[in-house]
Order: C-alpha cells, then sequence, then structure tokens
C-alpha cells in the first residue's frame, strides 16, 4: 500500500508522473513522426494505385500498380484487424532485431508507429479521395508531373483532412501507448498499472487520467486550429474542419470521363 | 492551328458500348474562335478533351500548331499540353491556394523558373482585371472572377490555344457577357486560337466566327457562321435564331427569310406590300450581330398560295435573300 502521509508522497508523486509524462510523450512523439514519414506516402500510394486513378502507369505496366495496391491494402487491413496487444507480442522478434530489446520505452515505439502506419495510411487515403476529381484534369491539362500533382494538387487540398487525421492518430497512439506498460514500456501507463493497479492508489489514477485527457485535449485543439488556418474553402468544408469531424468517403465514379464511362 | 481527324472514340465494349465521337474532323484556323455546341451527351466533352489529350481517342488524329499529339507520350506530351490551355466549367482552382498561388501552380508545371514566376502571374491577373486580388482565397471570389483567375492560369504558360469547356454555363447572364468578352479580347489582342464547348447559342453568337453542330457523336455541321447562315435549311441557323413555330391561325404560307451580311438591311417587307401588293405579317423576327456581321431571320406569313406565293419567293430569292418555306410550297 502506499502511505499518503508520508511526507515524501507529494514530490514522489510529481517525480513518477513526470517521468510517466516524459516517456509518455517520447513514445508518441516518435512513434508518430515516423506514422507520418511512412504513413503519409503509403496513404497516397494506395489511393494513386487504385484501378484507373493517377498512379496507375506511373509505375511502369498498369500491372505494377495493381500489384502494389492490392499487397498495400491487404498489408493495411491486417494491421488493422490485429487487435494491439497481440500485434505487441507478434512483433517482439522483430522489435528485437531492430532495437536489441523488446522491452523498454524505446522498444516500444516499433509496434506503437506499425499499429498506426495502416490506420493513418487509410486516414490519408480517405483524405486524398475527397479531393475534386476536376483538379486531376486540371493538373493534366497544365502538363503537371506526377509529383507535382501530388505536392501542389493533392496534398495541398487534403491537408486540412489529413491533419485531423494525424489528430485522430495521436489519440489512438496515446491510446495504445497505455498498454505497453505491460512489458515495462514506460509511459503513463506503467504508472497506473504499478502504482494504480497493483498498489492501489487512486490519486496515480486520477492524476494519469488528468494528465492524459490533457495531452489529448491540447493535441486535438492545436491540430484543428491548424486544420483550419490551412483550409480556405469556406463553406460546409471549412466548417467541418472547425468542428474537427473528417469527411467520410465519396464516391469516385465521376474521377474522369473515361473512368466514369468505364464498365 | 488545330486539326482534328477521324476521331473514334467509344467507350465500353460490345452492345453496351458507347460511341463519343464517330468520325469526328474540325479544322479550327489560327486566331479564330471555334464553337462546337449539341446537346449535353452529344460528345462535345469527349471532342474538346481529345484535343489535349485528356481524352485518347481510339483512332483518328489530333494537331495543334503543327504537333500530332496522338503519338506522344510522357514528358513530350505534357510538354505538349502546355501548349494549350483549358478552362473548365467548375473553374477547378485550388481552394487552400490563393489565387496568385493558383496561376503560379501552372508556371511551376510549366516549368518557369522559381524567381519569374511571381511577376508573370501577376501579369496574367492584371491582365484578367484581377491584379489586386492576387491574395483572396477563390472561396473569397464570385463565380464570374472565379473564372477569370482560371483564364489567367490557363494562358500563364502563353499557349497558343485555348480551350474552353463550358466555361460560362455555370455563371449568370452578366457575368457570361463579361467573361465571353474577355475571351474575345484575348483573342484579338493574343492572336489566340480558342475552341470552346458550350450548350448555349448565345455564346456562339457573341464570340464564334464558325462553329460545329454535334449530334451522337457526330458533326452534323460545321463552317464559318456568316456562310451557315446563308446556307438554306441549316440546323445550326435555325438554332442561332429560334423562332415560334407558326399556329394554326397564322395563314397558307409561311417563310422565314435569313439575312446574312449584305441583305440585312434592305427593306424587304417594304418591296414585298409595294411591288406584290401583299399585306404580309411578321410572326417573329430576330435580328443580332454575328461573326461581325448584321444578320437575322424574319418568319412571315403571307396571304396567298399556290403558285402565286412561290413566284414571291423566287423574287425573293433573286435578291439574294434565303428563305425556307414552313407551311406551303415546299414545305408541303
Amino acid at each position: 500500500m502506499i502511505d499518503y502521509d508520508s511526507p515524501d508522497f507529494w514530490s514522489n508523486l510529481a517525480e513518477v508522473l513526470l517521468k510517466g509524462t516524459g516517456e509518455t510523450l517520447y513514445m508518441v512523439g516518435v512513434a508518430t513522426v515516423l506514422t507520418i514519414v511512412i504513413g503519409l506516402p503509403l496513404g497516397i500510394l494506395l489511393v494513386g494505385t487504385e484501378k484507373g486513378a493517377f498512379l496507375e502507369r506511373a509505375l511502369g505496366p498498369v500491372w505494377v500498380a495493381r500489384t502494389v495496391n492490392r499487397v498495400l491494402g491487404f498489408v493495411v487491413n491486417v494491421g488493422r484487424s490485429v487487435p494491439f496487444i497481440i500485434l505487441m507480442i507478434a512483433l517482439i522478434p522483430f522489435t528485437r532485431w531492430l532495437i536489441g530489446t523488446f522491452v523498454g520505452t524505446t522498444a516500444s515505439i516499433v509496434p506503437l508507429t506499425i499499429i498506426a502506419i495502416p490506420f493513418f495510411a487509410r486516414m490519408v487515403e480517405i483524405a486524398v479521395n475527397d479531393v475534386a476529381p476536376g483538379l486531376y484534369e486540371t493538373a493534366d491539362a497544365l502538363g503537371a508531373t506526377r509529383w507535382q500533382l501530388v505536392r501542389r494538387v493533392l496534398l495541398s487540398e487534403s491537408m486540412p483532412a489529413i491533419l485531423l487525421g494525424v489528430s485522430t492518430t495521436i489519440t489512438s497512439i496515446i491510446n495504445f501507448s497505455a498498454m505497453v506498460g505491460v512489458v515495462g514500456g514506460g509511459g503513463l501507463g506503467n504508472v497506473a498499472i504499478t502504482y494504480g493497479f497493483q498498489r492501489y492508489s487512486w490519486i496515480h489514477i486520477v492524476f494519469v487520467v488528468i494528465i492524459l485527457f490533457a495531452i489529448v485535449q491540447l493535441v486535438q485543439l492545436v491540430l484543428s486550429r491548424i486544420a483550419v488556418r490551412v483550409s480556405h474553402r469556406g463553406g460546409a468544408d471549412g466548417r467541418r474542419a472547425r468542428t474537427g469531424t473528417s469527411r467520410t468517403r465519396t464516391s469516385r465514379t465521376a474521377l474522369t470521363p473515361s473512368e466514369g464511362a468505364a464498365p | 492551328m488545330i486539326t482534328v481527324q477521324h476521331l473514334q472514340k467509344s467507350y465500353g465494349h460490345g452492345p453496351s458500348a458507347v460511341r463519343a465521337l464517330d468520325d469526328v474532323s474540325i479544322e479550327v484556323p489560327e486566331g479564330e474562335v471555334f464553337g462546337v455546341v449539341g446537346r449535353s451527351g452529344a460528345g462535345k466533352s469527349t471532342l474538346l478533351r481529345t484535343v489535349n489529350l485528356l481524352e485518347r481517342p481510339d483512332s483518328g488524329s489530333v494537331s495543334v500548331a503543327g504537333t500530332e499529339l496522338t503519338s506522344l507520350n510522357g514528358s513530350a506530351l505534357r510538354a505538349a499540353r502546355r501548349q494549350v490551355g483549358m478552362v473548365f466549367q467548375h473553374f477547378n482552382l485550388l481552394a487552400n491556394r490563393s489565387v496568385q498561388q493558383n496561376v503560379e501552380f501552372a508556371l511551376e508545371a510549366a516549368r518557369v523558373p522559381r524567381g519569374q514566376r511571381a511577376g508573370r502571374a501577376s501579369e496574367m491577373l492584371d491582365l484578367v482585371g484581377l491584379a489586386d486580388r492576387g491574395r483572396a482565397y477563390p472561396a473569397q471570389l464570385s463565380g464570374g472572377q472565379k473564372q477569370r483567375v482560371g483564364i489567367a492560369r490557363a494562358l500563364a504558360a502563353r499557349p497558343k490555344v485555348l480551350l474552353s469547356d463550358e466555361a460560362t454555363s455555370a455563371l449568370d447572364p452578366e457575368t457570361t457577357e463579361s467573361i465571353l468578352d474577355l475571351i474575345a479580347r484575348l483573342n484579338r489582342e493574343l492572336h489566340l486560337t480558342v475552341l470552346l464547348i458550350t450548350h448555349e447559342m448565345d455564346v456562339v453568337k457573341r464570340i464564334c466566327a464558325s462553329a460545329a453542330l454535334m449530334e451522337h457523336g457526330r458533326i452534323v455541321e460545321q463552317g464559318r457562321l456568316v456562310e451557315l447562315l446563308r446556307t438554306p435549311g441549316s440546323a445550326l441557323a435555325g438554332q442561332l435564331f429560334p423562332l415560334a413555330a407558326p399556329g394554326p391561325g397564322d395563314g397558307p404560307t409561311v417563310i422565314d427569310i435569313t439575312f446574312a451580311g449584305g441583305t440585312a438591311d434592305r427593306p424587304v417587307i417594304a418591296q414585298l406590300a409595294r411591288e406584290h401588293r401583299l399585306d404580309v405579317s411578321i410572326l417573329g423576327a430576330v435580328v443580332e450581330r454575328i461573326g461581325g456581321t448584321q444578320a437575322g431571320r424574319t418568319r412571315l406569313s403571307l396571304p396567298v398560295q399556290g403558285e402565286a406565293a412561290a413566284a414571291v419567293v423566287a423574287d425573293l430569292r433573286r435578291q439574294g435573300l434565303i428563305v425556307d418555306w414552313l407551311r406551303g410550297g415546299e414545305a408541303a
């Protein structure tokens, strides 16, 4: 049991929470950066290699794009359907090979990133799918390269939705990061397990909850503010960015006339 | 400037296949404004998109300024496309980029060095009358202003040809007029060749020197407007000057007289009354400037029939007027 009347109690609590928060921010921060770096291109590749989409012929013969799309789609779906705690255990050999160990804060970044990438890639896919079909045609008419299309048109137009996706992704990385406490991953999850669960300290739990709540709120607030700033659509779209809801996938039947008419 | 020959394009296979283009050939001379009209689904849009190869035809050839486009691919095709600007019905502007950045995007695509883009973009915005709106975002502009940005963007890389895909169809009549005036001015000042598609006859009347009428993927009529007007039974001329169908009380003989060019100012009706002693009634009339000349159509009811009516018509035709029978005579 914890001795609440001990003179060191509050300073110990503060120290434990500070260390836990630091570890959580470290894990979540690094995992988020890696997720964006890998998940963003992956998401664009997922949209672009669809039938009749803008990267269909950019990778050589059409079957290359078709294969890339199938493989990526499969991997993303597998990644999204495996529960995190199982994925974490399944990844132990890989994490050990990569980091040298599977326990500890740094090692935890590996499963956190791997669970988050498919999640984020899907959000990028949804965001990019929402770009008005006419803009692909416009970029082609201007003689733009695929890279210019992606960089100047797709990313620019879908940036508000992608930022909201980043916000949702960070929230779920924070969520998963609490679970790595089980394998000694540290962080606030570890604090909750060792002090709250094993030593019945309700006060630790209360503080962990407050801190996590504050982090999630702050992340959402900051990112939706930025999303509003980069969105200049006005009207309904701007409001959507402001309220922080991302848009659902819309039909792509009218991507270009040729694709629309193809059976 | 634009030569399109024997284009074929179908969508789908087998019995469900749709023929979008069926042996389509058009020729747009340098510096001319050419309009393609037709109902929706007639193939206009497909035709326009084959000119910069947004649509690849199944067969046939497209050449712009002497470059055969259908044989091109990859970077050569991108380079050729920069010779052809395009404006769209729904403007297709980048919503999260400013007006200036929208125009600069075209310059980036055209590989204009970074340092020259800002200046060139401002110059283009000035040309379309939006010099002070560079920092605005598309959502802050009116429809007409958005289309001006679309035009500035399309012309930023100094193309020789402008393709217009129903550029005014989403605009109100006044704005339409100002955009058409702008296109006409750019046509004169930059010696720009314009190929436009529209379903609005007013657009053709206002700025086109030549036009083609499409139906079911085929070109059914094409030529210079002035000549089309002089062609008896021309479907395009009929659509340019729609007159209400004659009613049952309009007498046994109804004729349409089409004036084009030199015949427009002749006092035909007074002459009929004087020389043939006929009390003609005017059932409808339109007079407008088309392709730079005065042109019009008058629908008349004649109180005579049979040979007497035929004699009147023959007399009018001798004077160089185009006469179509609507009731009686050749119409019977």
